[in-house]
């Protein structure tokens, strides 16, 4: 298991667009990817439970990375989340 | 005549008839069924359905308003998809032993109800988009057509609400204008009429929709958010004329969108824009200006209670730079004098403000105001293409100490490992007599000169520009302040500055031509005026 934090940056937080896009990106790997917000953790594939994190600029997330594919995920998660957030 | 007012999201008028918007009754009964496996499939039939009716509206989407707009159903397509929105709808069937219908109408009030209690506007806007995936489906599960036929008549679409994918299969060649009891300007439906060019008025209140019927005549002012219906002559001829100037500015703005300022000889020059704060980028993009010739930099200390801080700072000037996506933006460093200052600043009451400690005199008199300021300008710099410019100039001396400080914020700056472009532009004002005298020895030292007309009229003249009973002598036009403009403009291309002018005077298309002749390179006016004075460029033939 892969752990890691990130601050977003970018100004409008995870809202409906890169959550889809989140969703997206976190289907296509093979490793369970959840994403923690203060005391609420949630499946990164899922949509409306990413959107209902609410997170916004300045937020700092967990992201917990675990399976077959840990490594090239986390380095994916990683790029993603610099890349759209 | 009754009047309703709500919030504008497009600002146009509209008048015509009312056409109140019907969709299909979508109340959903609760039913028995004994074969869960069947209803389930018929969930899934009904969800392929509905993704493959939203692919076709965002291909419409995607025509009319473009991909970030068309984003939202694409969204929707992986809404439905959603795992946990499925497996409740799924288990309810299973376990409760109900029809499709009702368990998707449950469980999109959950979820709904979920993004509503939200803290955060935009995310409470997103429960209008879980309810309109579950009314596709809903509707997908029967065979009932969501039905909007309109007359072949335009009209103005009344309804309580709209749900972005019905706003973008409306025929938008049938439409006037939108006006909803509900709604919100962050809403994805507020966002599509601003894209589609239709006038739209929401959040006018439940009451409107039980006073109003079918082939009402009606008047939406999307400037002002009022929505008049049965407006009486008076009222309406009022109105026909606000609508009739408004699309011949926007026809002027169609015209002259994307051209260049180029006069019949082909000289071209830059017309850029004044704002005064972040809320006016929108006008600067819309009114399609090059740049931003003056961004007034006082808001940030006006509208503070303490002096911003370095980080508050950064944020706007970072924040303007993006949304100008690389074009020029020339940040005016802070330009307060006894006649208009915050309180925290504690400036003495001066007898004579327009001749005392103010602008750059103040900058320098307080340095560490003023290199607060230029720290957060550098920073911001990396994030576009900036020009920063200096105010109330009248000696070399000032420019050399204000080109020592930068220097100074430079080298911090690169002590402690922060980005800062190479490529910013500094420049001066030329705004008093003194500087377009010794504009020769100023113009080395700099980037560019930017004309204050304002201030220079008011100091070459000695007219305070606030005095009625003076207007007669303080002629705008006036040979002396004209002059003082050449001798600047000969000086500045002789040391390869640009010059261009931000004053009111930049407006002014009765001097268009002479400011060209000057060889004056850029004019920075009011938003509204941009079109305007590239009308007045492209109309003007130096070769004569």
């Amino acid at each position: 298991m892969k752990t890691f934090t990130y601050t977003i940056k970018d100004e409008l937080g995870i809202h409906a667009r890169p959550a889809g896009l989140l969703a997206k990106k976190a289907k296509e790997l093979d490793s369970e990817i959840t994403i923690t917000k203060g005391e609420k953790t949630v499946g990164a594939t899922k949509l409306m439970a990413l959107m209902g994190l609410g997170v916004k600029c300045g937020d700092t997330i967990t992201v917990n990375v675990s399976g077959v594919d840990e490594e090239n995920a986390e380095k994916a998660m990683k790029e993603f989340l610099e890349a759209n957030l | 005549m009754e009047k309703y007012i709500g919030k504008g999201v497009f600002s146009a008028v509209a008048i015509g008839k009312i056409s109140v918007f019907k969709r299909s009754d979508m109340e959903v009964k609760r039913i028995k069924i004994d074969d869960p496996d069947g209803e389930i499939e018929r969930l899934e039939n009904a969800k392929k359905k509905a993704v493959s009716e939203l692919e076709k509206i965002y291909e419409k989407a995607l025509k009319e308003v473009g991909e970030a707009n068309a984003q939202i159903f694409e969204i929707h397509i992986m809404m439905i998809d959603d795992d946990d929105y499925n497996d409740a709808i799924k288990e309810m069937i299973t376990n409760q032993s109900v029809n499709a219908e009702y368990a998707v109408a449950v469980t999109a009030d959950n979820f709904a109800e979920m993004f509503a209690s939200m803290d955060d506007a935009y995310m409470q806007a997103r429960s209008a988009d879980v309810r309109d995936i579950s009314n596709r489906i809903i509707s997908c599960l029967g065979d009932n057509e969501s039905s909007s036929s309109l007359s072949d008549e335009k009209v103005i679409i009344c309804a309580d609400d709209l749900a972005p994918s019905e706003t973008v299969s409306l025929d938008k060649e049938k439409v006037l204008a939108f006006v909803t009891a509900h709604g919100s300007s962050n809403s994805h439906t507020a966002i599509l009429a601003r894209n589609m060019n239709i006038p739209a008025i929401i959040g006018v209140g439940d009451k409107f929709l039980s006073e109003i019927k079918d082939g009402d005549m009606a008047i939406a002012d999307g400037f002002t958010g009022e929505f008049i219906v049965s407006p009486d002559d008076e009222t309406k001829a009022l109105y026909e004329k606000k609508q009739k100037d408004d699309e011949e500015k926007k026809a002027l703005l169609q015209e002259l969108k994307g051209k260049e300022n180029v006069t019949l000889d082909g000289r071209k020059i830059n017309v850029f824009a004044n704002i005064g704060s972040v809320d006016n980028i929108g006008a600067v993009l819309l009114n399609d200006a090059g740049g931003i010739g003056l961004f007034r930099s006082e808001f940030l200390y006006l509208e503070n209670s303490d002096y911003p801080t370095e980080e508050e700072q950064f944020k706007v000037y970072k924040r303007v730079l993006e949304s100008m996506a690389g074009k020029k933006v020339i940040i005016r460093t802070l330009d307060i004098g006894a006649d208009k200052q915050a309180d925290y600043f504690n400036l003495d009451k001066e007898e004579n403000p327009a001749l005392g400690l103010r602008a750059i005199r103040l900058c320098l008199d307080r340095p560490e105001i003023f290199k607060t300021q230029l720290r957060a300008l550098f920073r911001a710099s990396v994030y576009g293409k900036l020009g920063i410019m200096f105010p109330m100039i009248t000696s070399v001396w000032e420019v050399e100490e204000i080109l020592a400080l930068c220097d100074t914020v430079k080298n911090e700056l690169k002590r402690d490992g922060i980005e800062y472009s190479d490529s910013i532009e500094l420049g001066i004002m030329i705004e008093t007599p003194a500087a377009a005298v010794i504009s020769d020895k100023l113009a080395p030292l700099v980037d560019f000169f930017s004309v204050g007309t304002n201030d220079l009229t008011q100091y070459t003249l000695a007219c305070d520009r606030q005095n009625p009973r003076i207007e007669r002598f303080c002629d705008t036009h006036h040979e002396a302040v004209l002059r003082l403009i050449e001798i600047a403009a000969k000086n500045a291309h002789a040391n390869n500055a640009w010059i261009g002018i931000c004053g009111e005077l930049a407006a002014d298309t009765t001097l268009t031509e002479t400011f060209l002749r000057m060889g004056i390179d850029e004019l920075s006016v009011s938003p509204t005026f941009v079109l305007k004075v590239r009308d007045a460029v492209r109309k003007t033939d130096l070769s004569k």
